[in-house]
């Protein structure tokens, strides 16, 4: 039971490599926190110097208010699952769950009972005179997880725990994890690269990208208000449809065909001449209502878009023509892969698709479902 | 587990086996039956006729006590060898796997002896401890210790033992830093996670994974003693003094060739392919047990 503060920590190596950039995260107590990044940004480092692995360059680290920097990992009362599970070869699986409590002198009865509890909660009880290698690799992670919880820690580190397992199995770990952190209490860092794992996990998620944090906060809230294009792009898949916006130059004046009707999107604005030639048009020159002053890149969710074969498109929307180039129904949903002003976007439709790859259609978003970024990528609006 | 590879051509196999069964026989199938026929056989002293004398020789060998002498020699040799190239070799190896820089050069620098042939070890041991030329002899006599190899055969022992063991302490140095790379390192750190210091590390984890490579390196170390020693104490001491080093191999080449006793040489020789088949086999079959392949 314990609060993780990071105050501007920094890793900078030794050939002066920057992989932390000065990142500062407040993890309350019994909070899942998860870290999420493409690999080399900097995630696991960060976990590693919460662990004590790693040496902390600049900064600090506090768990439960206290600063640990100089304290080394047999000292800071945590306990890490590795992505490799670290399980000692040589030990069965009672000895690899009981040698961190026998390490710190717990007494012979009190490491059984713990043991023997822990075992059972994660269904390992059979296998407790097994060597890891005798084990499938569901069991060895569910060792790791027995390893870390019998130990009773301030603060569990998850380093990519889940991404040796199969996707059937990587999805029912992932919910007992889940269950397990719940009724332990135990406050816990998980370091991802996989952003499904990190929207069903986190209370906190962190979103990382070149050593700095690009956004902290509820996953959903980060889902709905990404903060930035690197943000919208990671979380959510398929990601955020991208579309950068040009100003200035000659824009095509929408002049009564459908089809630049509808990329205006709003029959009375067609007509309007209001849409001076600043204003942001699309890659293939079609102007887009409702954007910002600051709007560089507009943004949508495939699933906030929808997709017409008609002429009209509805008051309030966006609608971007476009040309179908793929189709890949999964069951519940299709995707629809799309060429439109000079990039791919992607649609899910419900259910079965009714357009055919070469088909022509527009894609049509509803205001209140754009997103917009500035020049740097920042949100704006 | 994996299928049976079944080669439709029945003699292609054998034919292929046949180049390796032909050089153990010839090598030594044919030579080992040969030293089993000639140990139960007696020369007279001209070497005119020979007289078959079934286990006469053995009798006799086993009863003599310069060769009970030799056993103990021989015993004290290689357990000693043993360790010492081996505990050194581990503490190297374990001292080259924290350094980070010059770490190339540190490990070629310590393979070196290894190319060493054991006659030239034993002078450059001999040259350095020899008591009236040795520069170290000097050094030890003016420190007050009373060294002299040449006359005391516990002083023989220490040197013929020091210079086996340098010889072969590069040679189980590679094996062990192969050995320790070969830990991953997260299982260190998960160690220190758990609460481990580095020396508890060392003995609960490093040294447990490291036991394959320590077995393999006993088989190795104790041959290497009983029968590659051989040149070192030939140069460093001839056996002496007074029997001192004499170890079982060196009295096979004294009984045989230098006095020519033929008899007794060659049963002492198949007495010694036994122990050695012995050791092994009880190495194998004990040791290994024990013995955990990650």
């Amino acid at each position: 039971m314990a609060t993780v503060d990071l105050k501007d920590v920094k890793k900078i190596y030794a050939g002066g490599v920057e992989a932390v950039k000065g990142v500062s995260i407040a993890i309350p107590d019994k909070a899942l926190c998860v870290l999420v990044g493409p690999s080399g940004c900097g995630k696991s480092t960060l976990l590693r110097m919460i662990a004590g692995l790693e040496s902390i360059s600049a900064g600090t680290v506090s768990i439960d208010g206290k600063v640990v920097n100089a304290i080394g990992p047999t000292e800071r009362d945590i306990a890490m699952v590795f992505q490799n599970y670290a399980l000692y070869p040589h030990m069965k699986v009672y000895d690899n769950m009981a040698y961190g409590l026998r390490n710190r002198g717990t007494p012979k009865d009190e490491i059984d009972k713990r043991v023997r509890e822990t075992a059972k909660t994660l269904e390992l009880s059979a296998l407790l005179d097994r060597r890891p290698r005798e084990l499938s690799g569901g069991q060895r992670q569910r060792v790791a997880m027995g390893r870390a919880i019998v130990r009773n820690p301030k603060v569990f580190l998850f380093d990519e725990p889940l991404s040796n397992l199969d996707a059937k199995l990587r999805g029912q770990m992932r919910v007992e994890i889940k269950n397990l952190q719940r009724a332990l209490g135990v406050t816990s860092v998980y370091v991802t690269h996989d952003q499904l794992e990190a929207m069903t996990l986190a209370d906190q998620l962190v979103v990382m990208n070149a050593g700095l944090v690009e956004q902290i906060g509820d996953p959903l809230d980060i889902y709905e208000k990404p903060a930035s294009t690197f943000v919208a792009s990671f979380i959510g898949a398929p990601p955020m449809n991208l579309l950068a916006l040009t100003r200035g130059g000659a824009g095509r004046m929408p002049a009564g065909s459908p089809e630049e009707m509808a990329a205006v999107g709003h029959g009375s604005a067609a007509g309007s001449t209001a849409l001076a030639s600043a204003a942001p048009m699309l890659t293939d020159g079609s102007v887009v209502p409702f954007a910002p002053q600051a709007a560089a890149t507009l943004g949508f969710r495939p699933e906030d878009a929808d997709v017409t074969h008609g002429a009209e498109a509805p008051g309030g929307a966006l609608a971007i023509p476009a040309a179908v180039e793929a189709v890949e129904p999964v069951g519940a949903e299709s995707f629809l892969y799309c060429a439109a002003a000079g990039t791919r976007i992607i649609v899910r439709v419900h259910g079965r698709a009714t357009a055919r790859p070469g088909d022509q259609l527009r894609v049509v978003v509803r205001a209140e479902k754009l997103h917009w970024f500035d020049q740097a990528g920042k949100r704006v609006g | 587990m994996s299928p049976r590879v079944v080669f439709p051509n029945k003699i292609l196999p054998y034919l292929l086996l046949a180049p390796q069964l032909a050089i153990t026989l010839v090598f030594f199938y044919w030579p080992a039956s040969q030293a089993l026929y000639q140990s139960m056989l007696r020369e007279d002293p001209f070497g005119l006729k020979s007289q078959f004398v079934w286990f006469d020789n053995f009798a006799r060998v086993l009863a003599d006590p310069n060769y009970l002498n030799s056993v103990r020699v021989t015993a004290v040799f290689s357990i000693a060898t043993a360790a010492v190239a081996m505990v050194t070799a581990l503490l190297l190896a374990v001292m080259a796997d924290k350094v980070i820089r010059g770490r190339g050069l540190y490990r070629t620098l310590m393979i070196w002896p290894y190319a060493v042939a054991p006659a030239i070890a034993g002078m450059l041991w001999l040259f350095l401890f020899n008591p009236s030329i040795g520069t170290l002899a000097y050094g030890l006599r003016w420190l007050g210790i009373a060294w002299n190899p040449l006359l005391d055969g516990g002083d023989a022992m220490v040197l013929v033992v020091a210079a086996a063991s340098w010889k072969q302490i590069s040679y189980n140095f590679l094996f062990f830093v192969a050995g320790l790379q070969a830990i991953p390192k997260t299982l260190i750190e998960a160690a220190a996670i758990d609460g481990a210091g580095p020396t508890k590390r060392f003995w609960t984890i490093v040294f447990p994974l490291l036991a394959p490579t320590t077995f393999f390196l006993l088989v190795v170390n104790t041959v290497y003693a009983f029968f590659d020693t051989f040149g070192i104490i030939h140069a460093v001491t001839g056996g002496g003094p007074g029997k001192a080093t004499e170890t079982l191999v060196y009295k096979v080449y004294n009984d045989g060739f230098v006095n020519l006793i033929l008899g007794d040489s060659a049963a002492q020789s198949v007495i010694l392919m036994v122990i050695v088949i012995a050791l092994t086999a009880i190495q194998f079959r004990y040791v290994e047990k024990k013995v955990h392949y990650g």
